[in-house]
């Protein structure tokens, strides 16, 4: 591909090489993977793709390609896990701790696989109140962020509430909420709402406010409205913070989401950590903890890859490699 | 493709243009009593120190900037507001990074609502024209700056303008392909009659693609002087630099450019 791009413009490839010093001392150097991001240069270079060859553009990675970088960007965490395990069931095991304050990891598994089909309910609800938290608060965040950047008057109107809304602390009114709309499921979700909000709008200001003024310079020469201006120049453009702001808000939706069992429930992960807690069953409690933790883990992974799957130009995967920020 | 502007009337006319850039701290005049008409089909390129107000002037015309006094008409209309009937080359390059080159360039299609068979053509030519083909899914990150320049220009040309405006175009391309890209220009308006306006730092860019050079004083920006350039309409860029006549003009500039800097 890149050689019948060298063939058709020959021309274009000599005088490019021609000018190639020039570009060196002005610009970013193009074999560094990843151009003007810092980040990629930290990371060490076993998996970046072969250096893009001069005049042409490095090739789109393959899927292989891809596996062998998932491959390596898994690795080292796996490794950190397994001597966590480890280290954990060496204390447990050796009882250095005793077993009713740390299982061991087969006394947390036994639990899991025993009392499985209970254990999946509770996953489910608090699953289920965080996805619906989250995607309220992205939703209201995303519909704040545009009215606030936007608009001066709303800017001026909205902040301070938007400011005081994520200061109070949430906890602190969790009682309330149950209070007002009882033990079901929607003090939970308005919790999580109220928790996940905040990172939406402020990451979603910045990246609208993001816009280079030549850029809309440039969209009115067009002659297009405000609609097509954001769909086409100012959403694209906001999409790298406001990932960001979401990946935080979907970790924070867990946590309202929990605090608000705990509360007042009569089911979820939240309400069967207070039960354990409760009967000192230490390796349920541990069941329980790790299933929270696996909810979180696995939301902010799938926003994690929407944001791969959205955003391929961003500076931060421009090498095409990790799946997790770094 | 587009037809010569044939009609009487003047493409830019600017009368008495005064800026003035008020902030906290200071006053900045950018333009002071401006006055320059330009004719459909006239390439007018523009020098002057840095500073001075050019891209500025650019910007009024396309109705981005307002000015503090004075008047602007754009095809015999008024300028009030962003004007459309145009295609801007700014400064820097100005491409959408999540973009590859032609959707780069087709922006200003989906931009306009233009029909979109008809403008994927004019693409694809637009992309052979100047030398881009092999690279059109090549994010901006991907090209050199001389290309992504090029990419601007092809979206500049894409709804070919009646009235095109640069900022520098060329500023960022290497010697050799910035005479190719001068070359390139120079044949696309001869083909287009379209009117051009170019501001430029290369007093050879100036001379050569200009049928008038307007040289411009240091802030606050006056025009000192405009000279037309007495060349035949079809040039040739080795023709055109061994031209006596290009030498006296190149010479001119150059003096006249030295004192308004000079002055500064
Ligand atoms: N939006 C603005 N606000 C305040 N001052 C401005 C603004 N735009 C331009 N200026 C000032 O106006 C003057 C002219 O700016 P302009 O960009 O038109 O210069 P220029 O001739 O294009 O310079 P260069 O050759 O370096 O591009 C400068 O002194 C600049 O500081
Ligand atoms: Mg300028």
């Amino acid at each position: 591909m890149t050689e019948n791009a060298l063939g058709t413009a020959g021309q274009q490839a000599a005088t490019e090489a021609a000018g190639g010093d020039r570009t060196a001392t002005s610009s970013p150097p193009p074999g560094s993977a990843g151009g003007p991001a810092p980040v990629d240069s930290a990371q060490p270079s076993t998996v970046g793709g072969p250096p893009p060859d001069a005049g042409g553009r490095p090739p789109r990675p393959t899927l292989g390609r891809r596996a062998l970088a998932l491959a390596d960007s898994l690795w080292r965490p796996a490794l950190v896990l397994a001597a966590f395990f480890a280290a954990w069931w060496f204390v447990a095991a050796r009882e250095y701790v005793p077993n009713y304050l740390v299982p061991t990891p087969g006394q947390v598994w036994t639990t899991m696989t025993d009392q499985w089909s209970e254990l999946a309910r509770h996953t489910m609800v608090t699953l289920y109140e965080t996805v619906l938290g989250f995607v309220l608060a992205a939703a209201l965040g995303l519909a704040a962020a545009v009215a606030i950047a936007y608009s001066r008057t709303l800017d001026k109107a909205l902040y301070p509430i938007v400011l005081f809304a994520q200061v109070i602390p949430k906890i602190a009114i969790a009682p309330l909420l149950v209070v007002w709309f009882g033990l079901g499921l929607t003090p939970k979700i308005i919790l999580a709402v109220l928790i996940a909000f905040f990172p939406v709008v402020i990451s979603g200001v910045a990246g609208l406010r993001s816009t280079d003024p030549e850029l809309l310079d440039l969209a009115a020469t067009m002659g297009a409205g405000p609609w097509r201006t954001f769909r086409k120049i100012r959403f694209p453009n906001a999409l790298p913070h406001l990932m960001a702001g979401l990946k935080v808000a979907v970790t924070l939706a867990v946590v309202g989401a929990v605090v608000g069992e705990f509360v007042g429930a009569s089911e979820g992960l939240g309400y069967v950590l207070l039960l354990a807690n409760g009967n000192l069953d230490a390796p349920l409690l541990f069941a329980d903890l790790i299933l929270m933790s696996a909810i979180g883990i696995v939301l902010f992974v799938l926003v994690e890859i929407a944001e791969a799957l959205l955003i391929p130009w961003h500076a931060s995967r421009r090498a095409g490699v990790s799946l997790t920020t770094s | 493709m587009t037809a010569a502007p044939a009609q009487a009337g003047t493409a830019i006319g600017m009368s008495n243009l005064t800026v003035r850039f008020s902030s906290r701290r200071s006053q900045t005049t950018a333009l002071d009593d401006v006055s320059l008409d330009i004719e459909p089909g006239e390439f007018v390129t523009i020098v002057g120190p840095s500073g001075c107000g050019k891209s500025t002037l650019l910007k009024i015309v396309a109705g981005l900037v307002r000015p503090t006094s004075g008047e602007v008409s754009l095809l015999d209309r008024p300028v009030r507001g962003p004007q459309k009937e145009i295609g801007f080359v700014f400064q820097k390059a100005a491409l959408l990074e999540w973009r590859g080159a032609r959707a780069n360039i087709l922006l200003q299609a989906e931009m306009r609502g233009m029909d979109r068979a008809q403008a994927a053509r004019r693409a694809d030519e637009l992309i052979e024209m100047t030398g881009l083909t092999g690279f059109e899914k090549a994010l901006p990150h991907e090209l050199s700056g001389g290309m992504q320049q090029r990419v601007a220009l092809c979206r500049a040309l894409l709804h070919a303008p009646p009235v095109l405006l640069m900022d520098e175009p060329f500023g960022a391309l290497d010697a050799l392909t910035r005479e190719q890209m001068n070359a390139e220009l120079h044949r696309i308006w001869r083909e287009t009659g379209t009117t051009v306006v170019l501001v430029t730092h290369s007093i050879a860019e100036a001379v050569f693609l200009g049928t008038r050079v307007v040289v411009m004083s240091a802030r606050p920006g006056r025009i000192i002087r405009t000279f037309p350039v007495e060349l035949p309409a079809h040039r040739d860029y080795a023709q055109v630099m061994s031209d006596p006549r290009f030498d006296r003009l190149a010479t001119d500039l150059r003096g006249l450019l030295g004192s308004a800097a000079a002055n500064h």
